[in-house]
């Protein structure tokens, strides 16, 4: 897109770049924010067939319009501060979880060289953004001063840096396979994987087992069912969000469904092939892949939905039982099987 | 241009907001001040090119060591009338940080102007096309594997010190176990009975 202000406008290379970039970031933000709105409808569309109720259906064709509804009535109600809460960090608290959740997808391949930064190291990234996700949480519990949220804020924390360590073992199980750091080789190198034609590292014995942990990881990490201890409503009332409303509640709102959408992608991405059709056939390369890559979002958010409207939440200390005991060790052992067996098969065992 | 421009805002950013650190009265804010300078400072070793070390500042040291500093200033509940208390008695010792502080950045200062590193002229300098990981991985694991293997060595005997230090064997839980409440089955734990009127059951 810097060409093509470059030459229809005759603009500097600098300028060209600067607004090719704004206009990129628009063109991946914008259309994000629809997502979330139409995947806040399908998740209570989910929900609702799973427990055999109609779900929103009033407002707009088959309730369509529910998610912009709501949206407006939120815009329109007043936002209230509490008065002992500190004032500045409650309202940056919300916009830290929305960014958080936006710039990842700075990173995201949507198709072969269709990603907004093709940086080097593009999951080092992901990992950045994703343990700054963090502060949105533990600022929204301390400066809203009171109870719930600040043992909401503590539990959501412990969980967030829990998972990420067994996240950061799985990536790097991934990367040593793949041999980069870049998102968009890694998806290449998941082309017709063992020899079969099929694209996505899943179907590899080895990545198998870490493709379920990751799985699970990126449930726990999005505070989604069956882990969403942070805002256990029988315990905690709405967790960190109990003392926001309007625009600072739905930016939360929006900034949960954003990272779902993330966690989907990036599911999509390392483990099943991301942008490349399911299977390595010539005529399947004809769709674009960004259209494999939705496909792809879309079949993980609805096992995200069914996951929530069918298991019941874990207990605290068994959540951190399962990331602590049994997939930090497991991903840990992983990395040496995986780099072992690469060591015997691409590098070789020096005698 | 944008490279300038971009300098300048991390530049003025990291400077500010460590002046705010020193100077916040609320512990919690100086943390977050803390936080944003680290920021910042990743975004400067970007634009010099060194993105590897950036995204580890940002993982390790915005992501979790300065997690747990906010964990710690916010259960803590520090007083700081009390901290402020002792500045008289530490501010000799200060001073003399201070000094030699300035007299480090002087020194540092000194050195570039009087001539700027060559990177080329290294004794191995890094191509141009090899992305700052591998070279990284490439030096880390050949030349310097055994200082590296040592660090590693240092940490984890730190790791299980901390974890020796802080254990304390509690006698009087009682820990669930998982697999033996799966593997339970009715007719281990009930029984069919037929008592007769007035006989009651045997337990």
């Amino acid at each position: 897109m810097t060409s093509f202000f470059t030459y229809r406008f005759g603009l500097p290379f600098g300028w060209a770049w600067f607004l090719a970039t704004l206009m990129d970031i628009l063109l991946i933000a914008l259309p994000v924010m629809l997502a979330v709105a139409m995947l806040i409808y399908a998740d209570r569309k989910i929900w609702a067939s799973m427990a055999l109720r109609r779900g929103p259906n009033v407002v707009g064709p088959l309730g369509l319009l529910q998610s912009f509804a709501d949206g407006l009535k939120v815009f329109l109600q007043e936002t209230i501060v509490p008065a002992a809460a500190n004032k500045a960090l409650f309202l940056i608290a919300p916009i830290i979880t929305f960014t958080v959740a936006l710039i990842v997808w700075a990173v995201v391949p949507f198709d072969a060289r269709a990603a907004l930064a093709d940086i080097n190291v593009g999951l080092l990234y992901v990992l950045a953004a994703s343990s700054l996700g963090v502060y949105g949480i533990i600022l929204a519990g301390w400066a809203s001063n009171s109870k719930y949220p600040f043992f909401s804020a503590i539990r959501a924390a412990a969980q967030m840096v829990s998972y990420e360590v067994a996240i950061g073992f799985v990536l790097i199980s991934i990367v040593m396979w793949a041999g980069s750091f870049n998102l968009t080789t890694i998806v290449e190198a998941q082309k017709s994987v063992m020899g079969t034609p099929v694209n996505g590292f899943f179907l590899n014995p080895l990545l198998f087992p870490m493709a379920v942990v990751f799985f699970i990881s990126s449930l726990a990490e999005t505070q989604r069912a069956p882990f969403d201890l942070a805002e256990a409503e029988s315990e905690l009332v709405a967790g960190y969000q109990t003392e926001y409303s309007s625009m600072a509640f739905a930016l939360y709102w929006l900034g949960e469904y954003a990272n779902v959408i993330l966690m989907c992608a990036l599911n999509a991405t390392l483990f099943w092939g991301g942008y490349l059709p399911p299977l390595d056939i010539p005529i399947l390369y004809a769709v674009p892949g960004i259209l494999w890559l939705f496909i792809k979002i879309l079949l993980f958010f609805f096992v995200f939905s069914w996951v929530k409207a069918t298991v019941p939440r874990y207990r605290y200390d068994q959540l951190m039982r399962l990331g602590w005991k049994i997939f930090l060790p497991l991903s840990l052992f992983w990395v040496f099987l995986v780099s072992g067996f690469l060591m015997l098969t691409r590098v070789g065992v020096p005698s | 241009m944008i490279q300038a421009l971009a300098f300048y805002l991390f530049a003025t950013i990291v400077i500010v907001s460590a002046a705010l650190t020193i100077t916040a009265r609320n512990p919690v804010h100086a943390v977050l001040w803390l936080i944003l300078a680290f920021f910042n400072a990743a975004g400067l070793m970007v634009l010099v090119g060194a993105e590897f070390i950036a995204m580890l500042l940002v993982i390790v040291y915005v992501g979790a060591v300065a997690v747990l500093f906010l964990f710690v200033v916010m259960m803590l509940n520090i007083d700081f009338a009390e901290l402020r208390a002792g500045f008289v008695r530490y501010a000799a010792l200060g001073a003399v940080l201070a000094i030699g502080l300035a007299a480090e950045i002087m020194v540092a200062f000194g050195a570039w102007s009087a001539g700027k590193i060559e990177l080329a002229r290294r004794a191995a300098p890094t191509p141009e096309t090899v992305p700052n990981i591998e070279a990284i991985g490439m030096l880390l694991y050949t030349r310097y594997l055994f200082v590296f293997e040592g660090a590693g060595l240092v940490l984890l005997v730190a790791m299980i010190g901390a974890i020796v230090l802080t254990h304390r064997d509690r006698t009087g839980s009682r820990k669930q176990n998982i697999a033996r409440q799966n593997a339970r089955r009715p007719q281990d734990a009930t029984r069919n009975t037929q008592p007769t009127v007035g006989g009651g059951i045997d337990l």
